[in-house]
């Protein structure tokens, strides 16, 4: 395929094109500082966007990792209030392991009863998150409660500027932390036996099988990465808005879903990539961000994310179509 | 001795529905033997007949979606956008004296343009999923956004408050001694029913979820068939919409978002199947109805709502499990 033609590279001029058409609307944009800020935006819900990847490559979709993420997240941060720790490292594997025993829950249900994986994702999704709100608790845990090291190590930034008004800004280090997960993503599904698994089932499940494939190492595998990155995502977002709030991430999935798509994924599987999904991240939160900075109405937000689903998913499902025709 | 024939006939086709009438009548047991001076009193049960037929009217119009192994997760976002629409109008026709008391050829012309809506709606999901060739998970995600960013724009985030008298009366009056949403819940579930078995359109819906290529082979026009199936699941949707909206006496951009979930279980708990062909209006309906019986029980017993999402969650994972388990041994 010639190189214009890859999805990443459309996704990128489509990219390109809308950052200079938002450039030219208000320059404010190219600043720096902008740039910071909408970088670190992408962050949470990057790391997300790579587990539904995942899931979405094999054919599947997934609507309940912000439940997982949220239940990962609050219970971490109890557990550290409650023994008083103060590290970092622990709480992430903490975290990123509850995410990954709930991913498994979605695995076996998939796996067992061969269900539609939007019905079970639903299903352990409301479970996770009724029991959070309705057995651990509903309050927030605020900043001066927030366990020190795990705020710390939200603040950290690569380089510091200061503005001419005296105030500092910087580019956070999470954007590191995103970057190194995405790189070993990519590796894992480009070079790893596991890895094309992944595509292998969602191009074909019964081919796969077939081939040699071992079909529930996979499928547990898939859910239980993306329970994993979820739950990671969950403890990093506290630690970068120094607040823990049992009832946050309602109705990201949605944009994460939406974010996926954009970068050239199919639904029915065995399709997309980490560079093309990094890319779809990037232009649903620029998009969303910029409304404000182009001065249209932020009522106008959910309208505008719903277009760009529909657009994208059209697209992606004309190009399918036009690949097996 | 017929008689005793025909009922065992019905027992063995109708296998799910016996199960769902005896689960009904074990949470009925459960919930009397827990709470019994609370739980019989007349009062829960006429307010269970006010709430549910909205939830009721939604599941329907899921099993629709699903029984071309589709679904719509735009349903709320076209209730509420219904309702809004409906209410917005209601104020431009305001007179001086409020919007209490709106004539009826006003009340009448608020309740076509939210039908008008729904359809509407149901017609741009129907022409994505046979035109666009979108798949109908992304698809309605998508237009459910949509519908529910427009009823933001439309709001601008507060609910709209008051609706006309003869509004109110659908969500909130009686006939015959019975609510008015019970008996419109009745008559449409009936319809809808006769739609599916006696009609060539729902005859056609079920072939065409149980086996694709077959009825295409058969000649059945999928795409007209799949798209007026999504132009109902539209207005039964915007039906929910406008009971709610009298009910409540408002309507708002994120009214009712926890019936999404509860409408894909109960279509599933109902004896749908999600991947298409099966589904009967009657499963539906009783499903609806236990776990009306299984939530008012719960808040009775002061359970909080999110330990509620927990056990409906639970209940769905359960469904899923059941039926591939008796699907095995068959």
């Amino acid at each position: 395929m010639a190189w214009f033609q890859k999805s990443e590279v459309v996704i990128a001029g489509i990219l390109v094109l809308a950052m200079v058409i938002i450039g030219l609307v208000n320059p404010a944009f190219w600043s720096l500082d902008n740039m910071f800020s909408l970088l670190r935006s992408n962050v949470i819900i990057g790391i997300m966007a790579l587990g539904v990847l995942l899931v979405m490559i094999s054919g599947g979709i997934d609507v309940s990792f912000p439940a997982f993420a949220v239940a990962a997240m609050y219970l971490t941060v109890k557990g550290m209030i409650y023994f008083n720790y103060d590290g970092v490292v622990l709480p992430f594997v903490a975290a990123a392991t509850m995410g990954a025993l709930f991913g498994c829950l979605n695995a076996f249900f998939v796996y067992k009863f061969r269900m539609i994986p939007l019905i079970v994702t639903l299903g352990t999704g409301s479970m996770v998150r009724g029991f959070l709100l309705g057995i651990v608790g509903t309050s927030m845990i605020n900043i001066n409660k927030m366990p020190d090291a795990l705020i710390d190590f939200g603040k950290s930034d690569i380089v510091n500027m200061v503005k001419a008004d005296g105030t500092t800004y910087g580019l956070t280090a999470m954007i590191l932390v995103y970057f190194g997960l995405a790189v070993a993503l990519h590796l894992v599904l480009r070079h790893t036996t596991i890895g094309r698994g992944v595509y292998a089932l969602g191009g074909d499940p019964e081919a796969a099988s077939r081939v040699g494939f071992n079909i529930r190492k996979i499928t547990f595998f898939i859910y239980c990465v993306a329970g994993a990155l979820a739950g990671f995502a969950g403890l990093l977002h506290s630690g970068m808005i120094w607040l823990a709030n049992p009832r946050d991430f309602v109705g990201l999935e949605l944009d994460v879903i939406a974010a996926v798509v954009l970068g050239g994924a199919s639904i029915f599987g065995g399709r997309g990539s980490v560079l093309g999904t990094m890319l779809g991240v990037f232009m649903l939160v620029m998009v969303k961000n910029s409304l404000i900075i182009m001065k249209i109405d932020t009522t106008w937000q959910r309208v505008v994310v719903g277009v760009i689903i529909v657009i994208a998913t059209a697209i992606t499902a004309w190009r399918d179509r036009r690949a097996n025709a | 001795m017929k008689r005793q024939m025909d009922f065992r006939s019905l027992l063995n086709r109708d296998n799910n529905i016996v199960q769902l009438i005896a689960m009904t009548i074990l949470i009925f047991v459960v919930m009397t033997a827990l709470s019994p001076d609370k739980f019989l009193r007349y009062y829960n049960f006429e307010s269970i007949t006010y709430i549910f037929p909205e939830l009721g009217l939604l599941s329907i119009a899921m099993m629709i979606a699903m029984l071309t192994g589709g679904i719509d997760l735009s349903v709320i976002g076209i209730a509420n956008l219904s309702g809004i629409f409906a209410g917005v109008m209601f104020k431009k026709f305001a007179t001086d004296a409020g919007v209490a008391d709106t004539g009826f050829g006003i009340v009448l012309l608020g309740a076509v343009i939210a039908l008008g809506t729904g359809l509407v709606a149901g017609a741009l999901n129907g022409l994505l999923i046979t035109r666009l060739k979108i798949t109908p998970i992304l698809a309605t995600l998508g237009t459910g956004q949509i519908f529910t960013g427009l009823a933001i724009v439309m709001t601008g985030g507060p609910a709209i408050v008051g609706f006309p008298n003869a509004w109110a009366f659908i969500g909130n009056g009686k006939i015959l001694g019975l609510a008015t949403p019970f008996v419109l819940f009745i008559v449409l579930a009936c319809l809808i029913a006769f739609i599916l078995r006696r009609t060539t359109f729902g005859i056609n819906l079920m072939l065409i979820g149980t086996n694709p290529k077959a009825a295409l082979f058969a000649g059945l026009k999928r795409e007209k068939m799949v798209l007026m199936s999504y132009m109902l699941t539209g207005v039964m949707a915007s039906i929910a919409g406008i009971i709610l909206s009298g009910r409540t006496n408002a309507a708002k951009s994120d009214y009712g978002t926890s019936y999404l979930l509860q409408a894909v279980l109960i279509a599933v708990l109902g004896g749908t199947n999600p991947a298409g062909g099966r589904g009967t209006v009657l499963g539906v309906s009783i499903a609806v109805a236990a776990l009306m019986l299984l939530s008012s029980g719960f808040q009775i017993l002061r359970f909080s709502n999110h330990l509620i999402d927990f056990i409906w969650g639970l209940f769905l994972l359960l469904v899923i499990a059941i039926n591939a388990y008796k699907n095995r041994t068959r």
